[in-house]
């Protein structure tokens, strides 16, 4: 497995990934952030929203429906809001009958459920965006310099590093696995417990030569000079572009609270 | 690259504003207590240690088994994490874990991040760690079930703290909410349990040292058993109260009243309208599931005892 094959970096050359990675870092959580202060059916509001992700997309250079493509992840989730549409009172739109129960749409649980599927799907997408403009490096440094404790951005920095060395070391197991039993898929093996077992069999293997690995991989730092910390070889300097995009980028948001507001 | 979500992480959008700001609060809190600890009590060692058991987990939860039907269950090793490498280490790692599946994979959300650190991270370190302490004097098959229920009620903790979220953002109904999460995690929690037991014989057969009186998993102190005890009776009590509703839907009604005020005042938090739950069924609901936990318990014991008859 290649080293990046976790990440969902896409490699072109476009205003938004010469941005320092803080400014987008900061930029996606603002914009989270006022997806979710926004009221109920602040339509023009989501409207202006999604507009300023498609701008980001197209400063993006990556096409402007680039984060349609993979804004449905979150929507299974959905499932858990579906009872919104029934338990508001208001205006009834449509009534039927499922099962045992009658069920009756009203107007404010039907708006409800909308806006939470928008304010959703709109955070995803620049979330989507993130990664994808950021390379995973680099977006750990800019934690890092937006105060996350040290201690917890070099375990991240280590899961990523490390994350496809024990994905090959899964690989291996599960080859081992189905080339002798309990393959997924098809019905194989003996029981769903026995098949349980032998999972955690291999999660237990899979600690044991993670262990013994962490030692080496020590051991290999501490040759190389490790004190404590990582270094990085990126400049991640704020120059005068990356305050005004922030500042921009913040009016805008601004702007679409104030709308959503009116 | 195969990568399969787990039905725990919230999305952003699915979470009110508040909720989310007191689940950062909370989690960000004791992550400080836990970077606190582990500053003092760790060595630089063990943070490449801790950085690859990271990297551990999230590749321990790629290994599925198929179940039934073209589902596979895995694994989602909070309470395994705590018990290998102690609880406050165990929160660490699993924080990392969250943050690079919301980050990379977006699953789960920016903005809720703190909730889903608390529900997957904090409460199932806390009671995967807390109950098998208590039983480390014991012999490996009390320690070994303890571990496994220990592992099957984190899962249901999760689901449980997540419902509640969900139903004080007003995204879900509590009567529908809390029965459904609560159903299929308690059968994705067995999965989490035999997984769980397993790795651990496993570790335990092969390097038991690891496990031992000197290893990071039997640092942490007295207190994580009486925290791990009340969380655990936290949910053992509250799940039955919140989803034993008499009435069912007939009560949808009744409760529309409430849940119309929920929206336009979501700070208050614990609503009048709760204390009905706490009505006359208060003590057989309870009952039902401390009965439920022993039967479950007494199932994991008979599959660890079969378990082992057979290897």
């Amino acid at each position: 497995m290649h080293f990046d094959a976790f990440d969902r970096y896409h490699e072109t050359n476009s205003f938004v990934h010469r941005l320092d990675p803080r400014i987008k870092v900061a930029v996606t959580v603002a914009f989270i952030l006022s997806n979710a202060l926004l009221p109920d059916g602040a339509w023009i509001a989501f409207g202006l929203s999604w507009m300023l992700l498609l701008f980001a997309n197209i400063f993006s250079n990556l096409g402007i429906a680039f984060t349609l493509k993979r804004s449905f992840v979150a929507l299974p989730f959905a499932l858990v809001a579906i009872t919104v549409l029934f338990s508001i009172p208001g205006n009834p739109l449509a009534s039927f009958h499922f099962l045992l129960w009658d069920l009756t749409i009203s107007d404010t649980g039907f708006l409800r459920f909308v806006s939470i599927l928008i304010r959703s799907w709109l955070s995803v997408q620049m979330a989507i965006l993130l990664v994808a403009t950021a390379r995973f490096p680099d977006i750990i440094h800019a934690l890092g310099h937006l105060r996350v404790p040290s201690i917890l951005t070099t375990i991240i920095a280590f899961l990523y590093r490390y994350l496809f060395v024990l994905g090959d070391e899964v690989f291996r197991l599960m080859r081992a696995r189905e080339a002798r039993s309990a393959a997924a898929g098809r019905r194989s093996g003996r029981s769903v417990v026995w098949r349980a077992n032998v999972a955690g069999h291999m999660a237990g293997q899979l600690f044991l030569r993670s262990y013994e690995r962490s030692d080496r991989v020590y051991n290999a730092m501490l040759a190389r000079g490790y004190a404590g910390h990582l270094e990085t070889i990126n400049p991640h300097e704020l120059r005068r572009r990356d305050y005004i995009t922030a500042a921009l980028a913040l009016l805008a948001i601004l702007f679409l609270q104030l709308a959503g507001r009116l | 690259m195969q990568y399969s979500p787990a039905p725990l992480h919230i999305p952003d959008g699915f979470l009110s504003l508040v909720v989310s700001i007191i689940c950062w609060v909370i989690s960000a809190i004791t992550l400080s207590a836990a970077i606190a600890r582990s500053n003092k009590s760790l060595g630089e060692r063990q943070i490449p240690l801790m950085g690859v058991m990271a990297a551990f987990i999230f590749a321990a939860q790629m290994i599925n088994f198929p179940v039934a039907g073209g589902t596979s269950g895995h694994l989602l090793g909070g309470a395994l994490a705590a018990i290998t490498l102690g609880p406050w280490a165990g929160m660490l790692v699993m924080t990392a874990v969250i943050v690079v599946q919301a980050l990379l994979f977006q699953d789960g959300g920016l903005l809720v991040m703190g909730a889903n650190i608390l529900n997957m991270g904090l409460v199932t370190a806390a009671i995967g760690y807390g109950l098998y302490r208590a039983a480390a004097a014991g012999n490996r098959t009390l320690k070994l079930t303890v571990a496994g229920i220990a592992a099957w009620l984190s899962v249901m903790a999760a689901a449980l703290f997540t419902s509640l979220q969900l139903w004080l953002s007003g995204t879900s109904q509590l009567q529908i909410v809390i029965p459904a999460m609560l159903g299929v995690h308690a059968l994705i929690g067995l999965g989490e349990a035999l997984i769980t037991v397993a790795a651990l014989t496993l570790i335990l057969q092969t390097r038991p040292d690891l496990l031992g009186e000197n290893s990071a998993s039997a640092k942490g102190s007295r207190g994580w058993v009486v925290a791990g005890v009340l969380i655990s009776l936290a949910v053992v009590l509250l799940s039955p109260l919140a989803s034993a509703d008499p009435d069912g839907l007939e009560r949808v009604a009744e409760d529309l009243g409430f849940l119309g005020k929920g929206f336009s005042a979501p700070y208050q938090l614990i609503p009048d309208y709760t204390l009905p739950f706490l009505g006359q069924s208060n003590l057989s609901t309870v009952l039902a599931g401390l009965i439920g936990l022993i039967v479950v318990g007494a199932v994991i014991v008979l599959l660890g005892q079969g378990l082992r008859a057979k290897s």
